[in-house]
């Protein structure tokens, strides 16, 4: 029975995994985006982005799964998004949001005396940003991303809310079909293993940028 | 013929100016103090010399070319303005250096990224490469560093990250060398090797304007001095002017209270 059960939640937390991995290739790039756009110079867009973030981090995730599932059938009659390409989406929007503010923390805390410097050596501002201060905001953000990247990995969970079979509706899928809660409770050895390596990694790499100091 | 002219220059931020008409010329090789109190305006002059601050009026010439004039510079690119400000090299009073890069990375960094912009950079990469990190090796040999090429800035103490910041403005060759409070950052003890390192590039005549509020350095190691206050150039002259014939009343007190405090 183990044997069968832990198959079957391998399964499931494939679906985890890859939900968690697409979500951060996706949120990653837009979340950098989005902290441009809350530190852009233009007065309207920089309220507009700051209008958007505020909506997606001010209602609850499973909301918005739900709405970027069921929304587009409601309003125009359409076809629905596949259940895993609608959580996609919505994992990514959302995290893309919380991120971007890390971002712009980190950005936001390099002297700009840094800038300042590559200017009058004659940089560009695109030189500037990806030689002089991305490793720094990096090294900045590790931490704060270590607990986004673990919250993350828990919240794929909420993927189940329109039924994308991650590792926890398919330890829920126990208490139906066999009577059996314990395959609900063996789901936490999985997340607790991969947030158990992803804190490893962390920790590597916070040592790997510890030759130099911001 | 004067390497750098400053005429008429105008600065205000909000409602408050803090450049007033301010004019000068250097002489090629010469070594120019800027000395008065804080908020007198130094620092925002300086900064106006290297584009990051733009002037509301006023031009700036450099041998004889005309690198700024407020009256059309909003037509002026981004690119236009690098090319432009890298007449001048500029020394921070907190250093600047990047930390994430070894004091010989920071000095052939600017130069490196400025080869692989020519056209002919790959064909001749090995020995373009070569080329710039000797001379950033070079430069940080002539600063007394050359065991600490290969140390991150943290590694450093105060005096050697300027020493790294000063090789890092040289690598450019740019035409005047500009000096924000070069030593203000430092411990006391640290300030004698900086000193010493801007004294040995005057005695070579290296182009160089020192905002400083070290009086004995600038009168011993400038050529000419000028004295600002509340925005203006209140006086210049040679040092012997400034420090022993001393004409202006605001000068004389300033010097007073510097006398008395050191």
């Amino acid at each position: 029975m183990l044997g069968s059960v832990t198959i079957s939640l391998l399964g499931g937390f494939a679906t985890t995994i890859k939900l968690f991995l697409l979500t951060l290739l996706f949120a990653l790039p837009l979340g950098l985006l989005i902290s441009f756009g809350t530190m852009n110079r233009f007065a309207l867009l920089r309220g507009l982005v700051k209008t958007i973030v505020w909506a997606i981090r001010g209602t609850p995730l499973m909301l918005q799964i739900i709405a970027i599932y069921y929304g587009p059938g409601i309003l125009w009659g359409g076809s629905l998004l596949p259940r895993f390409t609608a959580a996609l989406v919505a994992f990514s929007i959302n995290y893309a949001c919380y991120f971007s503010e890390i971002f712009r923390g980190g950005i936001q805390s390099i002297p700009r005396g840094q800038y300042e410097a590559g200017l009058v050596l004659g940089m560009t501002r695109p030189q500037i940003f990806f030689r002089v201060t991305l490793l720094q905001v990096i090294k900045r953000v590790i931490p704060p991303m270590g607990n986004e990247f673990i919250t993350l990995v828990k919240d794929t969970a909420l993927a189940r809310t329109i039924a994308v079979y991650e590792v926890l509706w398919m330890g829920e899928k126990y208490i139906k079909s066999a009577g059996l809660i314990w395959p609900l409770f063996y789901t936490a050895v999985f997340y607790l293993a991969f947030n158990g390596i992803l804190t490893l990694l962390f920790g590597w790499f916070e040592k790997k940028m510890d030759y130099f100091r911001v | 013929m004067p390497v750098l002219e400053v005429n008429h220059i105008n600065k205000s931020f909000g409602g408050t100016q803090v450049l007033k008409d301010i004019s000068f010329s250097l002489e090629r090789g010469q070594a120019l103090a800027i000395i008065g109190s804080s908020g007198s305006g130094k620092t925002t002059l300086l900064r106006c010399l290297n584009f990051l601050e733009t002037p509301d009026g006023g031009t700036i010439s450099v041998n004889d070319e005309q690198i700024f004039d407020a009256a059309n510079h909003a037509a002026v690119s981004d690119a236009e303005i690098r090319k432009k400000r890298l007449h001048f090299g500029m020394v921070f009073q907190s250093f600047n250096l990047f930390p994430q890069y070894t004091a010989l990375e920071n000095v052939m960094l600017a130069n490196l990224l400025l080869a692989k912009k020519q056209p002919d950079f790959k064909k001749n990469k090995r020995a373009v490469l070569e080329k710039i990190e000797h001379q950033a090796m070079d430069l940080l040999e002539q600063m007394s560093l050359e065991g600490r090429m290969s140390h991150y800035p943290h590694q450093l103490s105060g005096g050697q990250q300027q020493r790294v910041a000063i090789a890092r403005a040289l690598a450019l060759h740019p035409d005047i060398l500009c000096f924000d409070e070069p030593t203000s950052a430092l411990d006391p003890e640290l300030t004698g090797e900086v000193l010493k390192v801007i004294r040995t590039l005057a005695e070579k005549h290296t182009t160089m304007v020192i905002v400083t509020h070290e009086m004995a350095f600038a009168r011993d190691v400038a050529d000419r001095i000028i004295f600002m206050d509340d925005g203006v150039i209140v006086e210049q002259g040679t040092p012997a002017e400034i420090f022993e014939h001393t004409q202006n009343d605001r000068t004389r007190a300033f010097l007073h209270r510097f006398s008395q405090n050191a």
